[in-house]
């Protein structure tokens, strides 16, 4: 439904894409995950034809002609694009003419997509008066207003609330089972991530790996036992065998038993080790495998 | 893709949000009147100063009309638009239409006053001088697009415009006759689009020796409102 190709991204000297590549398949829920400044957002961009790439290709529901692209994507940007100071009704008939909607058909899927994303009761305020929850809400009702096949969201839940956070992706999983939806997300937040089908990692304009979040967090495998010390490479030195990462006071081992490991490294290094933290990796701990940096 | 629903969806925009600010509502009928008899109760004469204030009142509601556009851009409407398939055209007919339309009734709402002058005053003549003001305020949105879409802050449109604004009213003939000052000035005169904007508006209301023919005035606003729409619609990305 969506494959990129060899896609390189220059802004003057600077190489924000370099030979990206993917592949979405229809239905699928694709996330690219990766921290402020890997290039996430200049994918985005392209893919939602705001941005021509400097080389390569994309298609996009079998279109390459950002005109016809247009039609089968739906959009949701990181920040608000939302006028502030028309009602949440106004917004969504501007949205609905610009994509040759008018009249009853119009009509009825505003009230349909309104009342699907519990805004009903709200149509005739001032977006400027929601609360960044609703006004997120608005958003994406707007952006399935034309019925999209593809749906772009770019780190859509940026500058919400947890509360917010969480009915906004309690919401996207009640999308996933009403309708059969293409969907492309870039994040750098992991509950996001964790609920894609498959994931491509990015890192300073690249991609650095990509698969299911099973998959990839397979890859680290084990346990992850991360140490808070004031001496990080004295305790990584002690324990060799062990794949480890070191950061500022802390030290970060992929090990196949955690607890044991815990156990004997606090027994051997004593007023060393004053913190210890066990668990199962996650995406994070794939991103620091791969890259050597945090999300 | 249907061309003018989303022109029209642009348009309506832009009457909405005026209506619902109250303070750009104020200012589209004090500040035009009190300019007029402001400035023309200094020059002593209301009836010359006429065709200047209409010319004025358009000028500057037109011209900083796109500092819209600048805003949609940072609040991220702009964005919504682009990526939506409707045609790059039809996004400029609909965002000049809506802001040419407001500027051209503040014309008209000024025009109002003619009955207080002693100025031509037949519903012929009144027609033919909402015609020039309405191409005046198309021919000005469109500029006002085009330099608001290399721009990406207030500040810097607010500069550029003031900047060609100036010059551009003080050669129109609305404070006084350029073809009497010096030679530099009377060539550069000739490639004033406001000059042909405020002539035809004189013409219909005044007229008098020393103005360019009515056909002139259209042939060159016209000719302005052409160039700057190709332009500005290849700006649009």
């Amino acid at each position: 439904m969506v494959s990129a190709d060899a896609i390189r991204v220059d802004y003057g000297a600077r190489r924000a894409l370099d030979d990206v590549s993917l592949v979405v398949g229809a239905g699928e829920w694709h996330g690219i995950l990766g921290p402020n400044g890997s290039g996430k957002s200049t994918l985005f961009r392209v893919l939602a034809t705001l941005l021509k790439p400097t080389s390569g290709r994309f298609v996009v529901a079998g279109e390459t002609d950002p005109a016809r692209i247009r039609r089968c994507i739906g959009v949701v940007f990181q920040s608000q694009s939302l006028d502030q100071k028309l009602t949440v009704q106004q917004n969504m008939t501007a949205q609905g003419n610009l994509y040759g909607l008018s009249g009853a058909t119009l009509g009825e899927r505003i009230t349909k997509l309104l009342w699907q994303f519990h805004l009903n009761g709200r149509e005739h305020e001032p977006v400027q008066q929601l609360s960044g929850g609703l006004a997120r809400r608005v958003e994406i009702a707007k952006a399935l207003l034309h019925e999209p096949s593809v749906l772009l969201l770019d780190e859509p839940t940026t500058g919400l609330d947890p509360m917010a956070r969480r009915e906004w992706l309690e919401l996207l999983t009640d999308l996933r089972h009403e309708r059969e939806l293409t969907v492309l997300v870039t994040t750098h937040i992991l509950d996001e991530a964790e609920r894609c089908d498959r994931l491509t990692l990015l890192h300073e304009g690249r991609v650095v790996t990509g698969g299911t979040p099973a998959d990839l967090k397979g890859q680290v495998g084990g346990d992850v036992v991360q140490f808070g010390t004031t001496d990080p490479a004295r305790v990584a030195a002690q324990y060799p065998m062990f794949e480890s990462r070191i950061g500022d006071g802390w030290v970060r081992f992929e090990t196949p038993n955690g607890a044991r490991f815990a156990a004997q490294a606090a027994d051997a290094l004593p007023g060393v080790i004053q913190t210890i933290a066990i668990q199962k990796p996650t995406l994070e701990d794939v991103f620091l495998r791969t890259t050597g940096t945090r999300l | 893709m249907n061309f003018l629903l989303p022109a029209w969806a642009l348009t309506r925009r832009e009457f909405l949000r005026f209506w619902g600010e109250r303070s750009r509502v104020a200012g589209f009928v004090i500040s035009p009147l009190l300019f007029w008899i402001v400035v023309g109760s200094g020059f002593g004469n209301l009836d010359y100063f006429f065709a200047g204030a209409l010319t004025m009142t358009v000028m500057f509601s037109a011209m900083f009309s796109m500092m819209s556009l600048i805003e949609d851009r940072r609040e991220g409407f702009l964005l919504s638009v682009l990526v939506s398939p409707a045609p790059r055209a039809s996004i400029f007919f609909g965002k000049v239409a809506g802001a040419a339309i407001l500027a051209w009734l503040q014309g008209l709402f000024v025009l109002c006053g003619v009955f207080f002058t002693t100025l031509r005053q037949d519903p012929l003549t009144l027609l033919c001088v909402a015609g020039a003001l309405l191409v005046t305020a198309l021919l000005l949105t469109t500029v006002s697009y085009g330099i608001a879409w290399k721009l990406s802050s207030t500040q810097a449109f607010h500069a550029v415009i003031n900047l060609l604004l100036v010059p551009a009213w003080m050669l129109s003939g609305a404070i006084f006759d350029p073809l009497l000052s010096f030679a530099w000035v009377r060539l550069l005169v000739q490639f004033n689009p406001l000059y042909y904007a405020h002539s035809l508006v004189r013409q219909f209301l005044a007229p008098g020796p020393g103005l360019p023919d009515i056909s002139n005035c259209v042939w060159a606003l016209t000719a302005s409102i052409g160039i700057g729409a190709v332009l500005a619609v290849r700006s649009t990305k």
